[in-house]
C-alpha cells in the first residue's frame, strides 16, 4: 500500500505559499460566486472564470502540494467522480471536488479554490481539456472511463481524442493511470502510461471500437475480450473485474457491490472507483462502504412525488449513455417519457438518435417530448414504437395514469424537468 | 422482383453519427410499399457483395475515411456494381472518398474511389451547422434539409453535376452541395439525411427498381412536420 499522501508535505502549507497575485484571484473569484449564488445561479464557475482572468496558471498554482485525481471519459465523469470522493471518505481527509459537474478548466479552479485546505481533490475533466490539465495540476492519478461518439458539433472526433490522451499521458510519468481495458480505445490511449492499473469495466456501446486504434484493422472481440490480428494490440490483463452484481479486487475476492445507485454503467463506475481508492491506501471493502452510501449524483436518479406519481428522472446525453440508462429502466407497465432538446450543451445536431436502437420499447407506454421531439418522434416511428408526443411532464404523469413514470431526457430537457419538480440536492 | 437488397458499406469505419438512419429510412420506405427489403451490413474485413441494389456509405473521421477507401479499392466491389447499374449513395467523408481524391490526416491527399469526378481538400474553417439546399430541377427533389459537419472543400470536374444549390450552410464550399453522375450520388448533408429529405430516398429507390406507388399521407406525416418545422427554424422567411 501506498500511503505518501499522509507523509508528502501537504496541509496548510501548500496553501500559505500561493503567490500574492493567485490569492487575490482566489479571493476575487470567490466573491463573485457569492454574488452569482444570491443572483440564484449555480455558482460553480463564476469563481473560476474570474480567478483565471486573473491568473491564467491558478489551476497549477491551487494544485502545487494537493494530491490529484483527473476523472475523465465520454460518460459517467460526474457519478465517478462522487464515487470516488466517497470511497475516500475513509481516509477522513477533506477534498477538493467538482461534484455538479462544471469540469472545465473554471470549474477546476473554483472547486480548488473553494476548498483551500483540502490535501486530496477529485476533478472531473472534460474531455478534451484533460491534456492541459494533467500538465497544469501534475496529477497522481488520471481516470480514463470510456470514449464515444457525443456531441459531434462542437466535441473532437475521438480517435483523436484517444491519440490526443496518449501523447499527453506518455509525456506525464509520474502519474498513475486507471483505465477500462474493455474499451480498447481507451486502453489504447492508456496504454502509453508509465503505471497503469486496468479494470475490466467492461462495454456495453461498442459502435466506435470495432477497429484497431493503433492500426486500423477490424478487432477480433469474443467477449469482453478484443485483439487485432494485424498488429499486436490487444486487451491489457487486468486486476480488477466488474463481475455481475459483483466486483473482484486484485486479492482475488470477490464481493458483492451492493450499490444504491442503479445500472450495469454504475457498478462499472464503482469499480473503477474502487481501484483509484486503493491507490490511496483505502482497502476495498471500506471503499465499498462509502460507495453504498451515494444516492442520487446532481438530481440524476433522483425520485420525486408528483401529482400522485413517483417520478425517476434519468440523464443520458449520447448514443452510449442511452443505452445504458434504457438497460435501467424499470421494466413495463411502467411507462417511459423520453424528452430530447438540442441546445448548445446537448449538441445542436440530433443524428445520434439514429444510433440508439429504441425497439425494446416496444409494446410499452412511451411519451415523447423536449424542444425536439418531432426528432425523436420520427426516430421511434422508424423503430416501430408507438408513442404520444407531450408538451410537458406534468401532461406525460397526468396520461400514464401510472404510479410511477420514468423520465429519460439529454442535458438541457433533463435541467428543464429537473426545474420543475424542484432540485431536491 | 425479389428483396430489394440494401448493403451498409462498413459500419464498422464509416458509422459516425447516425448513419444508420439511411439504411431505416430506405428500408422503411419500401416496406411501406410492399417491398420486401434485405439489409447486408458489410464490416471491412469483408468482401463486399457485387449484388445489391442500394449501397450505402456513412461518414468517418480522417484515419477511418483513409483506411475505408484503401480496402474499397482492393475490393472493387463498389466498383463493380456500379458498374452494372446500382445505386450508389453517401454522406459526408463517404462523399469525399467517391472522388478522385479527398483530403485525409494532415491534409495529405489520398486517392478515393473515383466514382465521382470530383476532389476534395480541407478547408480553412470547419463547416457545421444547419444546412439547406435547393436541388438540381432535373432530379425532382424538394429542397434539402440537413446538418453538416465537415472540413472539406469540393470541386467538381465536368463529369460530375452538382447535386443541389445551397440558401443555408456551406456544402462544397462554392454555393454547390453535392455531386451525382448516373446512379452515384452523395451529399455533406451528415448522418440520417434521408430522415428529414423523404423525396431524396425516394429518387434513389426509384433509381433502383422503377416507378414506386405512392405511400399513404399518413405514413409519412411526421417526417414532413420534422421537414418543415427543420426549414422554418433556418429560413424564417420561407
Amino acid at each position: 500500500m501506498d500511503n505518501s499522501y499522509r507523509t508528502g508535505g501537504l496541509g496548510a502549507g501548500g496553501r500559505t505559499r500561493l503567490p500574492m497575485r493567485a490569492k487575490l484571484a482566489t479571493t476575487v473569484g470567490g466573491a463573485a460566486k457569492t454574488v452569482s449564488r444570491l443572483a440564484g445561479r449555480d455558482g460553480s464557475v463564476i469563481g473560476g472564470i474570474v480567478g483565471l482572468r486573473l491568473e491564467p496558471d491558478l489551476v497549477s498554482l491551487l494544485s502545487q502540494g494537493r494530491h490529484i485525481v483527473l476523472v475523465t471519459g465520454t460518460n459517467g465523469k460526474t457519478t465517478t467522480t462522487r464515487l470516488i470522493g466517497a470511497a475516500l471518505t475513509a481516509l477522513g481527509q477533506e477534498i477538493a471536488s467538482n461534484v455538479y459537474g462544471a469540469n472545465m478548466e473554471a470549474g477546476l479552479a473554483s472547486a480548488l479554490s473553494s476548498a483551500p485546505d483540502a490535501p486530496l481533490a477529485v476533478l472531473e475533466t472534460d474531455e478534451k481539456y484533460i491534456p492541459a490539465m494533467i500538465k497544469a495540476t501534475r496529477p497522481r492519478v488520471v481516470v480514463l472511463l470510456n470514449l464515444s461518439r457525443d456531441q459531434m458539433d462542437r466535441a473532437a472526433e475521438i480517435w483523436l481524442l484517444a491519440r490526443r490522451w496518449r501523447e499527453a499521458l506518455a509525456s506525464a510519468p509520474g502519474c498513475r493511470v486507471v483505465a477500462n481495458a474493455d474499451d480498447p480505445l481507451v486502453a489504447w490511449a492508456a496504454g502509453a502510461a508509465r503505471e497503469v492499473t486496468w479494470v475490466a469495466a467492461g462495454q456495453r456501446w461498442r459502435e466506435d471500437s470495432w477497429c484497431c486504434p493503433h492500426c486500423g484493422a477490424h478487432l477480433h472481440r469474443e467477449g469482453d475480450d478484443w485483439s487485432c490480428r494485424e498488429c499486436s494490440n490487444r486487451r491489457p490483463p487486468v486486476t480488477w473485474v466488474l463481475a455481475g452484481e459483483n466486483v473482484i479486487d486484485p486479492s482475488g475476492r470477490m464481493s458483492p457491490i451492493g450499490l444504491a445507485l442503479p445500472g450495469r454503467a454504475n457498478r462499472s463506475n464503482a469499480v473503477v472507483a474502487m481501484a483509484v481508492a486503493e491507490s490511496f491506501g483505502v482497502a476495498p471493502l471500506a471503499a465499498l462502504q462509502g460507495l453504498r452510501q451515494v444516492t442520487s449524483v446532481a438530481g440524476r436518479y433522483t425520485q420525486v412525488q408528483r401529482n400522485g406519481c413517483d417520478v425517476r428522472l434519468l440523464l443520458a446525453k449520447n448514443p452510449a449513455g442511452w443505452l445504458e440508462a434504457l438497460d435501467v429502466l424499470e421494466p413495463p407497465p411502467a411507462p417511459v417519457l423520453l424528452a430530447v432538446n438540442a441546445q448548445g450543451p446537448d449538441g445542436r445536431d440530433t443524428s445520434w438518435l439514429w444510433d440508439v436502437d429504441y425497439r425494446r420499447l416496444r409494446g410499452r407506454m412511451v411519451f415523447v417530448g423536449g424542444e425536439r421531439k418531432l426528432d425523436l418522434a420520427v426516430r421511434l416511428e422508424a423503430d416501430e414504437v408507438a408513442f404520444q408526443m407531450v408538451d410537458s411532464l406534468d401532461e406525460a404523469i397526468g396520461l400514464s395514469r401510472a404510479p410511477h413514470l420514468e423520465v429519460l431526457a439529454n442535458y438541457t430537457a433533463f435541467q428543464q424537468y429537473r426545474a420543475v419538480v424542484g432540485r431536491t440536492e | 422482383m425479389n428483396a430489394l437488397r440494401l448493403v451498409w458499406i462498413y459500419p464498422d469505419l464509416l458509422s459516425t453519427y447516425g448513419d444508420r438512419g439511411n439504411v431505416l429510412v430506405l428500408e422503411r420506405r419500401a416496406r411501406l410499399r410492399g417491398l420486401p427489403v434485405e439489409i447486408v451490413e458489410v464490416n471491412s474485413d469483408q468482401r463486399v457483395p457485387r449484388d445489391g441494389h442500394i449501397y450505402v456509405m456513412g461518414g468517418g473521421e480522417d484515419l477511418p475515411q483513409t483506411l475505408a477507401a484503401r480496402r474499397l479499392n482492393a475490393d472493387g466491389g463498389v466498383h463493380e456494381a456500379v458498374g452494372r447499374g446500382a445505386v450508389l449513395f453517401a454522406v459526408c467523408a463517404g462523399y469525399q472518398m467517391l472522388g478522385v481524391e479527398f483530403g485525409g490526416a494532415d491534409n495529405t491527399a489520398v486517392q478515393g474511389l473515383g466514382l465521382l469526378d470530383m476532389r476534395s481538400g480541407r478547408g480553412e474553417r470547419r463547416a457545421v451547422g444547419e444546412i439547406v439546399a435547393d436541388v438540381d430541377p432535373a432530379l425532382n427533389v424538394p429542397r434539402l434539409t440537413g446538418f453538416e459537419n465537415h472540413q472539406g472543400v469540393t470541386r467538381l470536374g465536368p463529369q460530375a453535376k452538382p447535386l443541389s444549390r445551397t440558401t443555408v450552410g456551406i456544402g462544397n464550399g462554392d454555393g454547390t452541395e453535392g455531386a451525382y453522375a448516373g446512379r452515384v450520388l452523395g451529399t455533406y448533408l451528415h448522418g440520417p439525411a434521408l430522415v428529414r429529405n423523404p423525396g431524396l430516398a425516394d429518387l434513389l429507390l426509384f433509381w433502383a427498381i422503377g416507378q414506386l406507388p405512392p405511400l399513404h399521407p399518413e405514413a409519412e406525416q411526421l417526417a414532413h412536420r420534422l421537414r418543415d418545422e427543420r426549414l422554418a427554424a433556418v429560413t424564417p422567411s420561407a
